[in-house]
């Protein structure tokens, strides 16, 4: 009994540490930052003022909606080149090839993000290899520049996230009884309607999951717009940045930093309302 | 004339150096329960899987109805299939999962509602469309399954060991309540299973399988009583085995001596040459406690009580012939005739001539 308890404090302490310390104290700081303002004597007061300044300056909520919907697009993107991957994966495949497949899946991951980013660059910069190939084989006349521009940048990012949607889908479809795709074959059901009716209701927890984590972590990502998009290409976790580090202006920063939580919270529960989905369900 | 709903010709599967049925060659009238009986891995699954379209035959045809089934698949044939472990769609309620192939079929929404109700109440399932399938008893979740199936009245019901996840008690029930729905609906059965009782209790006709091939296709009265290959006489029912050789052979019967010294008479399928070995099987049931000594005609030798296997009505003595080691099994009814009997009484037993069935030794597969 005596042990029981000591062991679970000892459990609890450092998790209790690591959430109260490093995520709840800094948000409430940040969230109390974000209501007060300078004014011009330079004292600091309450005021909605940060707030005001996203609505009223149209590029930081042009950037939030374009942030927001771009990482939408990622998300749907990533789910159509993941989904089939899967699939192959755990239920073509001969099975002794799996185990092979995701360590080929996972291999490109071991390498940090933003050494995957720049072997993009060199791809895609305009004195990079496609443009050489292209140059060579007369394609092209003289060079293109591929990079910082919206395409380039989506297709990173989707690059960038795939693995995170791959391995959800992975792990639903296979607890998924081939006897069910089979069952549904024999009653008459083709391809598709097997797909629509039988796989994805299936697979729709980890698909929801993969898609909650690529949502996030693309509203979230900094290297990938700001190396690939460049310029052309604003994010919103930019916006961030240049407030915090560039403008020193740390309360109009926090005030962005939480407009993208509830976006990112308002999105979430919006796709898990419209897939009828429980979060506890998603989670496991 | 009856209309063959399933005709199987030479059909053959190989899987690499593999065959996992070789050349079997059946058909099923309209209406009729035909099951396939055999231990596992004899390849009836295999062969199942054939007939619904989802393993491609190495050779042979498969006609359902006369319509040769040649590179149609499974969702285009009028025959589905009852997987062993049901395969009912967890994402959809009992109603959906019924009304799924008639929604494929494309049918309206109105008939489709008619439909389901009406296979719903004949599975004894009325009212059971809203819930879902994890509510579903063990019975009941294959009453759906069944339902699942006959909705779309196929020319052709396949089942593949429905009942091997249910307990006896259940099983027991099932089976009978599966007979009645087959006799009620008329649908064409092909049932397989490797328990004898499942196929002796329901079918019209039994095949049974064993490494591939059919040994035998016949009623189950007939596999009882007259198996036409050793491994049909050990796999259906219990026996006694003897081996044994023919001492003299006389016409349709022959004196055998086993190898524990014993000589019988028995009847014989074919004529057999003198001091040719065979294997003589004898059924638990066929052998008498103590017949009247008058009774002319009789096997009879004498044998030690080792045991009693009390079991209701399916009790058994375990017995060893007088100074020998094999074990036999007798039936023991259960009518206080023998009620005198116990461990280590000497008895005298003896069989009828006709009720032994022997088959020469080289056919023996073991």
């Amino acid at each position: 009994m005596h042990f029981k308890r000591w062991g679970l404090i000892l459990f609890i302490t450092p998790v209790l540490l690591w959430l109260v310390l490093l995520i709840v104290l800094p948000q409430i700081d940040m969230l109390v930052m974000s209501f007060r303002s300078e004014t011009a004597e330079g004292q600091v007061i309450w005021s909605l003022s940060n707030y005001k300044s996203f609505f009223e300056d149209s590029i930081y909520w042009l950037t939030f909606v374009r942030t927001a919907l771009y990482s939408i697009l990622v998300t749907v993107l990533t789910f159509l080149i993941a989904f089939p991957v899967a699939f192959f994966i755990t239920k073509v495949v001969n099975p002794r090839f799996q185990g092979f497949l995701l360590v080929l899946l996972l291999v490109p991951f071991w390498v940090s993000e933003l050494v995957r980013v720049y072997g993009w660059m060199i791809l895609l910069r305009e004195s990079g290899v496609i443009n050489h190939i292209l140059l060579k084989m007369g394609v092209l006349e003289k060079p293109v520049e591929m990079l910082y521009n919206d395409a380039a940048m989506v297709m990173g990012l989707v690059y960038t996230m795939i693995l995170f949607m791959v391995i959800p889908i992975i792990s639903v479809l296979e607890s998924l009884d081939d006897s069910l795709i089979e069952a549904a074959y024999d009653l008459g059901a083709n391809m598709w309607s097997i797909l629509l009716r039988i796989v994805i209701p299936h697979a729709s927890p980890g698909i929801v999951s993969g898609a909650i984590v690529v949502f996030m972590l693309s509203l979230g990502d900094y290297l990938t717009p700001k190396l690939i998009g460049g310029k052309n290409s604003l994010w919103f976790t930019e916006q961030i940045y240049n407030q915090f580090i560039a403008s020193f202006n740390w309360n109009q920063g926090s005030a962005f930093g939480f407009l993208l939580l509830m976006l990112s919270s308002l999105v979430v529960w919006a796709g898990l309302k419209l897939s009828r989905q429980d979060l506890k369900k998603v989670v496991q | 004339m009856m209309q063959i709903d399933l005709s199987v010709r030479n059909v053959t599967k190989k899987f690499g150096d593999f065959v996992a049925v070789k050349n079997v060659s059946f058909e099923v009238t309209d209406g009729r329960f035909f099951s396939i009986l055999g231990p596992s891995g004899c390849g009836k699954t295999t062969l199942l899987r054939m007939i619904a379209g989802l393993t491609e035959p190495s050779g042979g045809t498969i006609e359902i109805r006369g319509r040769n089934m040649v590179g149609i698949p499974p969702n285009k044939r009028p025959v589905n299939l009852i997987f062993q472990h049901l395969a009912l769609f967890p994402m959809m309620d009992v109603g959906e999962n019924v009304a799924f192939g008639l929604r494929r079929r494309g049918e309206s929404r109105s008939v489709i509602k008619k439909k389901v109700e009406a296979i719903l109440d004949r599975v004894g399932l009325t009212g059971f469309a809203p819930k879902t399938i994890g509510q579903l008893s063990g019975g009941q979740k294959q009453r759906v399954a069944i339902a699942r199936s006959l909705v779309l009245e196929p020319a052709v019901l396949l089942l593949d060991e429905p009942l091997g996840a249910l307990d006896l008690k259940l099983r027991e029930q099932m089976k009978v309540e599966l007979k009645k729905l087959q006799a009620k609906v008329g649908t064409t059965f092909v049932y397989i299973t490797h328990d004898q009782s499942e196929a002796l209790v329901m079918s019209d006709h039994v095949a049974v399988m064993n490494g591939g091939a059919f040994e035998q296709i016949d009623t189950p009265q007939n596999l009882y009583n007259q198996p036409a290959t050793p491994f049909v006489a050990r796999f259906v029912g219990e026996n006694n085995v003897w081996s044994g050789k023919i001492l003299r052979s006389l016409g349709n019967t022959a004196v055998v001596e086993t190898v524990d010294g014993n000589c019988f008479r028995t009847k014989i399928r074919e004529p057999m040459e003198e001091g040719s070995p065979v294997v003589l099987f004898l059924r638990p049931e066929a052998m008498m406690i103590q017949p009247d000594p008058s009774r002319r005609g009789l096997n009879r030798f004498e044998v030690v009580v080792k045991d009693i296997l009390f079991d209701g009505a399916n009790s058994r003595l375990l017995a060893h012939p007088l100074h020998r080691e094999a074990e036999l099994l007798l039936a023991l009814p259960q009518n206080r005739q023998y009620d005198y009997i116990r461990k280590n009484d000497k008895l005298e037993i003896g069989w009828d001539v006709q009720s032994g069935i022997c088959f020469p030794e080289r056919e023996s597969r073991f």
